[in-house]
């Protein structure tokens, strides 16, 4: 068993930038630098995406041709297992994203090999694998090994590797994918349209709000707030899921990508990973929490630990107009 | 016709806490038990497609976890289950999600649900598996992180959304009985009455064994895991500069910030 296995993700043809990332995680993860990466690509027209994955550190690109174009859960299993069946690879990488979601864990179960999910950290000590992730809510980290295991499949988590800059010219062979009956069948992308006229994606200061305002009646002084300090107002998850601010307004992985952002300021958010994993881009975040021990500290720049409803009332009054 | 619905009962660390004399967990008296987030909505996806009546359905509650757990199978019984199921061998102590899966597989087998819902993933460890490897040992259609689910009990397919990164949903069409892990915010999950949590404390709760099951004890546990805790431990994390000060010396110090940094904006 050698060599490392990465499975490209994509959208309607378009590669996800977080394929890259996995690409570069392969690379510095060679036991010994002839160790091979290859990229398998699955889709009605794999082709198309080889340009996008011909990458510095990618020997090899797989091309696996399907009936669907679009995410199949059992059309990926079959492939996959087939994959890993014909090449022997000791370490497959996939995302941790929605799609995997949908079938690594039953590739694992399937095949029998070793299998951690959500994983930012790893590599080998004495000849073993070695896997880290987050436990009990990301306050711990916990080092997982698969005893025994001749197949390790990992997901990573977006946005921790580092993508390869530079271009190459792997070789491609095209791979037949073993026929997989469709029990799940794609039938459209809908948008999470802006139910208001606001785009988060190009809101250079957003405050946010999260679960410390209580409840739906407290949400219009932040809005008020928002407006005084020049700020786009956005939530974390359970604030849109409440139904208190559109869909539109959610950030996080889920949510949109505030990808102008450059100030954040988070009153009441504790900073769910998932959350977290949407402002990592940001410069300066700020955040407002009553609990010293929330999570977003470790990821702000500046903190201030109270009542958000004191803090918000004091910084209005730096701004009235 | 018959739903299940497997839940997890989750641990919440304690302010502080200690890690285990061999360094792989928590020490268990630091740990908070709860009924996993994502189950809540699991469950109250069940309920309301047995309220809407288009047949008489049964929903069945199961849960892999020593006698503790039975207080969140009692949540649930609550909030309206007709029937809970507590799977538990001390053989299955250290049991990853794959394990789990194989267990709740065995139950779905003995049950014969026609659709088998779970949280897209537990709060403390988030592997976000379990679900779909149950769907894979079952040999089930399955789908993960649903945000709409249009199904109408005793049908042969369903019509769903499931939530992709940055603001997009995708709509596929499922074949049944299948296995579909449910995401936050599908539905709003319902209180459960003081009059309903009375009556489910005298509900009774089904234990089964691995030998009821037909599970081999070298299946569970770590033997039967995908991979195994080797150390736990408490990172070093970057930390915030805190602003110190009243309310009023807070809240300047953030308005210089807010001035200096969003510029014209302010």
């Amino acid at each position: 068993m050698s060599g490392i296995l990465v499975i490209a993700e994509h959208r309607r043809d378009e590669v996800r930038p977080v394929t890259l990332e996995l690409v570069g995680a392969a690379q510095s993860a060679r036991r010994v630098p002839e160790e091979r990466v290859a990229v398998a690509v699955l889709g009605a027209e794999p082709e198309r995406s080889v340009p996008s994955v011909s990458v510095a550190g990618v020997d090899e690109v797989l091309t696996v041709k399907l009936a669907a174009g679009e995410f199949d859960p059992d059309a990926y299993e079959a492939a996959v297992r087939a994959l890993i069946e014909a090449r022997k690879p000791s370490l497959v990488l996939l995302p941790h994203s929605i799609d995997s979601f949908g079938y690594a864990a039953a590739v694992a179960a399937k095949s029998n090999h070793g299998f951690a999910t959500d994983v930012f950290r790893f590599g080998y000590q004495d000849g073993a694998l070695v896997a880290t992730r987050g436990g009990y809510g990301q306050k711990v980290s916990i080092e997982m090994d698969f005893p025994a295991r001749e197949v390790v499949i990992l997901t990573l988590r977006a946005g921790v590797f580092k993508p390869p800059g530079a271009r190459a010219s792997p070789s491609v062979t095209s791979f037949a994918a073993p026929p997989a009956r469709a029990r799940v069948v794609s039938r459209s992308f809908i948008e999470v349209s802006a139910a208001d006229d606001v785009d988060m994606t190009t809101a250079e200061f957003i405050l946010a709000i999260g679960r410390g305002v209580g409840e739906q009646a407290n949400v219009e002084r932040f809005r008020e707030l928002a407006e005084a300090v020049g700020a786009v107002l956005g939530c974390s998850r359970p604030i849109a899921d409440a139904g208190w601010l559109p869909k539109s307004r959610q950030i996080g992985q889920s949510g949109k990508t505030a990808s102008a952002c450059k100030l954040y300021l988070a009153m009441g958010i504790s900073g769910a990973i998932q959350h977290l994993a949407g402002m990592k881009h940001v410069s300066t975040i700020v955040a407002v929490n009553a609990d010293a021990g929330a999570s977003i500290f470790t990821v702000a720049k500046y903190g201030i630990v109270g009542d958000i409803f004191e803090i918000a009332d004091a910084l209005h009054s730096h701004f009235a107009s | 016709m018959k739903l299940l619905v497997a839940v997890k009962q989750v641990a919440v660390l304690d302010e502080d806490f200690e890690i285990r004399a061999d360094g792989r967990d928590v020490h268990a008296d630091f740990l908070l038990r709860d009924l996993n987030e994502w189950d809540d909505y699991s469950l109250e996806e069940a309920m309301k497609i047995k309220e809407a009546g288009a047949a008489p359905v049964e929903v069945v509650v199961v849960c892999v976890g020593a006698a503790e757990a039975d207080e969140s199978l009692r949540k649930c019984l609550a909030k309206g289950a007709d029937r809970a199921i507590r799977v538990w061998d001390e053989a299955i102590e250290g049991s990853d999600s794959i394990a789990v899966a194989r267990l709740l597989a065995a139950v779905a087998r003995r049950e014969k649900p026609d659709m088998l819902f779970a949280g897209v993933q537990s709060s403390d460890h988030a592997f976000a598996s379990t679900g779909i490897a149950t769907a894979a040992f079952l040999d089930w259609p399955h789908a993960a992180v649903l945000t709409h689910l249009a199904y109408t009990a005793g049908g042969k397919s369903a019509v769903f959304r499931r939530e992709l990164e940055g603001g997009e949903l995708h709509e596929m069409q499922i074949e049944c009985p299948a296995v579909l892990t449910i995401q936050l915010g599908i539905n709003t999950p319902r209180y459960a009455s003081l009059r309903s949590i009375k009556q489910a404390a005298a509900k009774p709760i089904e234990v089964l064994s691995l030998e009821d099951l037909n599970v081999a004890p070298g299946d569970v546990g770590e033997r039967g895991s995908l991979s195994r805790v080797r150390r736990m431990y408490v990172p070093d994390k970057g930390r915030a500069e805190m602003i110190e000060g009243s309310v009023e010396e807070q809240a300047a110090r953030l308005a210089q910030i807010i001035k200096e940094l969003a510029g014209s904006a302010s």
